[in-house]
């Protein structure tokens, strides 16, 4: 054979022990300065007062407690898990209904003229108003609890996802579709075998926008007339004053927002089987 | 290279075109004619070459034959069928390919039998044949990206003969390839034409590669930008037998003549 036989070209690994050692200097240098800024009160620009937040140290005391118990002995110690888990199926909830309504009708708009000219300028006219903005409505037509939280949830994630899946789908090269066509493809299936694998790559990091911004809006959802929650934690925290679990709080919400972006690229990874896309 | 095969359930289908044409829609209002009173006849088994410059119209005879578009006037039948929407029956090769690229090679050519709901040790084996056929067995499980130029050519030919076609479409299939592997993957055609005795309807640009595969040449002329509409200059027949040599003195006589063909129209309008 003449033509050239081309290996998929690896992109040369660092080592990993040295890209640790390089990400090390600089949260040690905040954490020196974090606990110095608290003991010697400084004051910053913006105002900010460093006397009034707790150390680093006793932010994780603090975690511990949240999660173990045993240490501060307040109402807080050890709810961590009913915290967690009450966010974690909020997020799910409005998450799952985002991604369920969101996908289909994104690669409608995408695929069909008719269907986008309809609804993108009302999607168009919807998108602006922020979530945050949505909070005072909902909690006066849904009411305080859980169905206000996930409707917000919902509303935080919808919109990435439709955005992502529409532009995905309006990205499938007609070539592909006639390519389908004359290998026998049903018009009905036409969908599922090339346009939603083609679009994959768009529609996964809608996804993971979506998902990044559920647990954002998580926490302005459960600020009011909700008791588990992580979002509903701080809330309390600020109330009591209790700066260490706010920034305890924080930092949990951060993992869980790390963590379930993990979660969410492992899955996708899975779906797809490392699958090359289009680019 | 190991043979396709004999078994072949589909006979070659002949090609009937008549007084084809194809206007479409411009912005002053009045329709631009892309092709007018297009006649073409192919016998089964054939294999045509079409030639012309630019804007004749080849391409859209190509697309009309494939289904994809409709033709504003008169008539395409295929196996004495009219045309009317893609059919895995039609196999087109398209010049950039159009691999599936989050199939692997094996289920890129797996595509059309899985479509046409054979059997899975069906599948299987016409997926192996035609991997065997151009040649990469050995390149089953990469995914088009990993492959050069060529070898998705051949993973596009092979899906499509995977489908047993009765008339293969190319659309300047090797248009984008390097000039040897353009003249290997020539070679590969020309053999397989022989050996499954499909009706072949080839464009391309090149005179020389259409003198070498071809039993017949059509010469197209014309467009919108020659202000009129395209249709067929001329019929050339190639009365060379198999493995042409591109040097004979009888390959650069009928390669001049349809080259002045060709040109001929460029400078007359």
């Amino acid at each position: 054979m003449s033509s050239t036989q081309a290996r998929p070209t690896l992109v040369r690994r660092r080592p990993r022990g040295a890209t640790f050692l390089l990400a090390l200097p600089v949260p040690a240098l905040i954490l020196v300065f974090w606990t110095i800024g608290v003991q010697q009160a400084w004051d910053l620009p913006f105002g900010i007062q460093m006397g009034f937040l707790p150390t680093p140290w006793e932010v994780g005391r603090r975690l511990v407690d949240l999660a173990a118990g045993g240490i501060v002995d307040d109402a807080f110690s050890g709810t961590l898990p009913a915290h967690l888990w009450a966010s974690t199926q909020r997020v799910l909830a409005g998450f799952g209904l985002a991604v369920a309504l969101a996908v289909p009708l994104g690669v409608v708009m995408g695929r069909y003229s008719l269907a986008f000219r309809m609804l993108d300028p009302t999607v168009n006219l919807a998108r602006p108003i922020p979530v945050t903005a949505w909070a005072p409505l909902t909690l006066l037509i849904i009411g305080y609890g859980d169905g206000s939280a996930i409707f917000l949830v919902f509303l935080a994630a919808f919109f990435p996802v439709l955005l992502n899946t529409i532009a995905g789908v309006r990205q499938v090269p007609p070539r592909l579709i006639e390519a389908a066509a004359m290998l026998g493809t049903r018009p009905a299936q036409v969908l599922y075998k090339v346009v939603l694998p083609a679009s994959m790559r768009s529609i996964a990091s809608g996804l993971r926008v979506a998902l990044g911004l559920a647990w954002v809006i998580l926490v302005v959802g459960e600020t009011v007339g909700i008791s588990t929650g992580l979002g509903a934690m701080i809330t309390q925290a600020r109330d009591q004053s209790k700066t260490d679990l706010i920034v305890a709080g924080m930092i949990v919400i951060g993992l869980c927002g790390f963590v379930a972006d993990r979660l969410l690229s492992g899955a996708l990874t899975l779906v797809t089987r490392r699958r090359p896309t289009l680019t | 290279m190991p043979h396709i095969g004999t078994v072949r359930p589909r006979q070659p289908a002949d090609v009937r075109v008549r007084s084809l044409g194809k206007e479409y829609p411009s912005r002053s209002g009045a329709p631009v004619a892309a092709m007018a009173d297009v006649d073409l006849e192919i016998p089964a088994g054939e294999f045509v070459c079409v030639v012309g410059a630019s804007g004749c119209g080849k391409s859209t005879l190509l697309r009309i034959l494939a289904g994809f578009e409709h033709a504003t006037a008169g008539s395409v039948e295929v196996g004495g069928l009219p045309v009317t929407g893609p059919d895995p029956e039609r196999g087109v090769v398209f010049q950039d390919y159009g691999l599936f690229p989050w199939l692997s090679v094996r289920e890129n050519i797996a595509y059309g039998p899985r479509q046409a709901r054979l059997q899975r040790p069906v599948v299987q084996e016409r997926t192996d044949r035609f991997l065997d056929a151009v040649g990469l067995t050995r390149f089953a499980d990469r995914f088009p990206s990993e492959l050069s130029g060529g070898m998705q050519q051949r993973v596009a030919i092979a899906r499509v003969l995977a489908n047993d076609p009765s008339l293969l479409l190319m659309d300047e299939p090797f248009g984008a390839l390097d000039a040897l592997t353009r003249s290997s993957l020539q070679g590969e055609l020309s053999r397989i034409h022989r050996e499954t005795g499909t009706t072949v309807l080839f464009i391309t640009h090149s005179i020389e590669e259409a003198v070498y595969l071809a039993d017949r040449v059509v010469v197209m002329a014309g467009g919108a930008a020659h202000g009129v509409p395209g249709h067929v200059r001329e019929e050339i027949r190639i009365p060379l037998g198999p493995d042409r040599d591109v040097t004979s003195a009888e390959f650069n006589a009928l390669k001049r003549r349809i080259s002045a063909l060709v040109h001929q129209e460029a400078t007359a309008a």
